[in-house]
């Protein structure tokens, strides 16, 4: 668009170019300052733990404890902090969802894109809208009322509560209920995005593939959804981010306990509460007063900051080499 | 090897020159003969296409659910006097009152996020899209909207409470003591812009890319400035984009809770800072219909779940709402189809 008026640089801006250059300015510095900002309160926290930050050792709930408390204290304050149960929680609840989330969001898109008939096809696309603007304490709010009862009293056996007693206590809220309000929660987002990739893909490539005899189905995943690929990346990307981030329903429906699900324990595993990442920190902001609570607090968050910061960065790579394919997510 | 990588060019440049130029036309209807019934297809693919039949009635169904559960202990638990009672402490469904200030709460969050996110969105979006000069800060200022959209709303929460909590920023909420907590409607309805930024600036941006440059030329022709072109053409007609995203913006504001759990404090009724009426309210603490469902869920402080229940259904039909608005105006925006 540039190409049409006479163009002047430098000195010649207009007072509205100026205005705007400084509003981005504005938000560019405001982004910098916020990594500045979070990753210096977070320092202290890392230097003291090294990385064993990252590592396992102790009941992380007894160290955040004892760190809170030693900032109240003016004694010298604690800083040990071994944050593998929330790191594993947030990975595990996460990568699940999102794998769950991923197969069924393609299959969905696909039908919505090619395979349904109109009428559902008009019912489909509203409610994959609503339901990706459902704020997420509402999900909460049903998951703690409807789907951790269910759970607790009817999935889960006495003689199972009792085998782990001591350590964990299984009530319904844990591992199960969260990955699946997780998956609801984020499948729409992934929908949209797979849906308008979809759409993208120039009818005739298709039509190619049909004239050769291969039927709707085959062509569609052979040619629409490979074309598609750099749709899938960003949908994937942008719906990890929000697993990742989700704080409230995961605090609401996770159990709350800092205790790593163990694999190993079979079926079980799937009932054992945990508490991840961004959970950990709305359950303690109000302890934000304490100082080396909040370093630990500001570390976790810079974790979770780079987390994101690094998944736009890898969904941008992996798009890298599907450009040529033609079509933009 | 020369023929190869001239055959490689020329197919290169064959697959860009049938896709970029011409919009491809959407998938979907083939307007002349029914499609193929699936009956001939492989086992394999039949039950794959019933898979996806399967997943698209799951997710009708869900939804479905979800209102209509949400309906009905709406109805049975949502009164007039709820609207316009202050919330209070107690143990019990009639002691704990109804949820008037909470409302408030987001009302003026809302105001104020989307009063910042509105403007710097749609300018951040003009000058991207119209202007991108210079160019290696347009594509800064890109990475960085599509960073916020990516960070989570927690961590946004942190940062708020850190740069609010500041002596430079200390006026703006409440203090005891001379001791800043950081926490007011000023510093969580900053924050909650931030949220509402990205998508902002995404849709404002789609709806001026779709705005065909011979609509410019024709302004240019007539002997209009870009400044002026940009006020009075593009703006007008991207109008339904900015109301999409305005209102997309306005449902993430309204639906966040970690933000308003941090920085808004979360206690049940407005707590004025001191001061002149407005600003007082302005710079104290308050709680929004997300928090107010969070401390009243099973797993909040005040658990009362009837409370909870009708305070969630209010929200849902605010974010209803919000969807028909967005539908209308994405409906508006297709009418207006340059040819």
């Amino acid at each position: 668009m540039d190409e049409y008026i006479p163009t002047e640089r430098g000195a010649g801006w207009s007072q509205d170019q100026r205005a705007e250059l400084w509003l981005v300015c504005i938000v560019v510095g405001l982004l910098i300052a916020m990594l500045v900002f979070v990753l210096h309160a977070a320092w202290p926290s890392f230097s003291h733990n090294g990385l064993g930050w990252f590592g396992t050792g102790g009941r992380v709930d007894g160290q955040i404890q004892a760190i809170f408390t030693s900032g109240d204290l003016k004694s010298t304050p604690l800083y040990v902090f071994h944050a593998w149960p929330l790191i594993w929680s947030t990975a595990l609840i996460t990568g699940v969802a999102v794998v769950i989330a991923f197969g069924s969001s393609l299959f969905v898109a696909v039908f919505i894109v090619e395979f349904a008939p109109d009428w559902l096809r008009g019912v489909l696309e509203p409610v994959v809208r609503l339901l990706a603007s459902v704020p997420s304490v509402i999900y909460g709010l049903l998951g703690v009322l409807i789907l951790v009862p269910l759970i607790g009293n009817h999935l889960i056996t006495q003689q199972e509560k009792a085998s782990v007693n001591p350590t964990v206590q299984l009530s319904g809220y844990g591992l199960l209920a969260a990955i699946l309000v997780l998956t609801i929660m984020v499948a729409p987002i992934m929908i949209a995005v797979f849906v308008n990739g979809l759409r993208a893909v120039p009818r005739n490539w298709i039509e190619g593939s049909l004239a050769l005899g291969i039927n709707r189905w085959r062509t569609f995943w052979m040619v629409a959804v490979r074309t598609a690929r750099p749709a899938l990346v960003a949908g994937t990307v942008l719906a990890t981010a929000r697993a990742l981030g989700e704080s409230v329903m995961l605090s609401m429906l996770s159990g709350g306990v800092g205790f790593a699900p163990n694999p190993a324990d079979g079926l079980i595993f799937l009932f054992e509460p945990s508490r991840g990442l961004a959970s950990t920190i709305l359950f303690n902001t109000d302890e934000l007063s304490s100082p080396p609570m909040q370093h630990t607090l500001y570390a976790i968050a810079a974790v979770l900051l780079f987390s994101a910061v690094m998944l736009s960065f890898a969904g941008w790579a992996a798009k890298q080499p599907m450009k040529r394919y033609g079509v933009i997510a | 090897m020369g023929g190869e990588a001239a055959d490689e060019a020329l197919r290169g440049d064959r697959v860009s020159v049938t896709v970029s130029p011409a919009p491809p036309r959407p998938l979907g209807r083939v307007p002349t003969r029914r499609p193929e019934s699936s009956a001939s297809w492989r086992l394999s693919d039949r039950i794959g296409l019933a898979v996806a039949w399967a997943l698209g009635l799951f997710f009708c169904a869900l939804t479905a659910a979800i209102v209509i559960y949400l309906l009905v202990q709406g109805l049975r638990y949502v009164s007039p006097h709820l609207f316009v009672t202050h919330p209070t402490a107690g143990f019990s469904e009639t002691q704990t009152g109804g949820f008037l200030d909470p409302l408030i709460g987001t009302g003026i969050v809302a105001l104020i996020a989307m009063g910042i996110a509105l403007p710097v969105g749609t300018a951040i979006a003009v000058w991207l899209s119209e202007f991108g000069r210079p160019a290696p800060l347009a594509r800064v200022a890109e990475a960085t909207v599509e960073m916020l959209a990516g960070a989570p709303s927690i961590v946004l929460a942190l940062f708020g409470a850190l740069i609010f909590e500041s002596p430079l920023l200390g006026f703006l909420s409440q203090q005891t003591n001379h001791v800043v907590l950081g926490r007011s409607f000023f510093a969580a309805g900053a924050m909650l812009s931030l949220v509402a930024l990205p998508l902002v600036v995404t849709n404002v941006r789609e709806g001026l890319q779709a705005i065909p440059s011979h609509v410019r030329e024709a302004s240019y022709a007539v002997g209009k400035s870009k400044v002026a072109t940009t006020r009075r053409v593009l703006l007008p007609a991207a109008r339904p984009s900015v109301v999409t995203g305005a209102m997309l913006g306005l449902g993430r504001v309204i639906g966040d809770t970690a933000i308003v759990l941090v920085l808004l404090g979360a206690t049940l009724n407005l707590q004025g800072a001191g001061g002149p009426a407005i600003l007082s309210t302005l710079r104290g603490q308050g709680s929004t219909m997300t928090s107010y469902i969070y401390e009243n869920a099973p797993t909040g402080e005040g658990n009362q779940p009837t409370k909870a229940y009708a305070a969630a259904f209010v929200l849902l039909m605010i974010v209803l709402a919000l969807n028909v608005l967005v539908d209308l105006a994405g409906r508006r925006a297709r009418e207006l189809r340059w040819s």
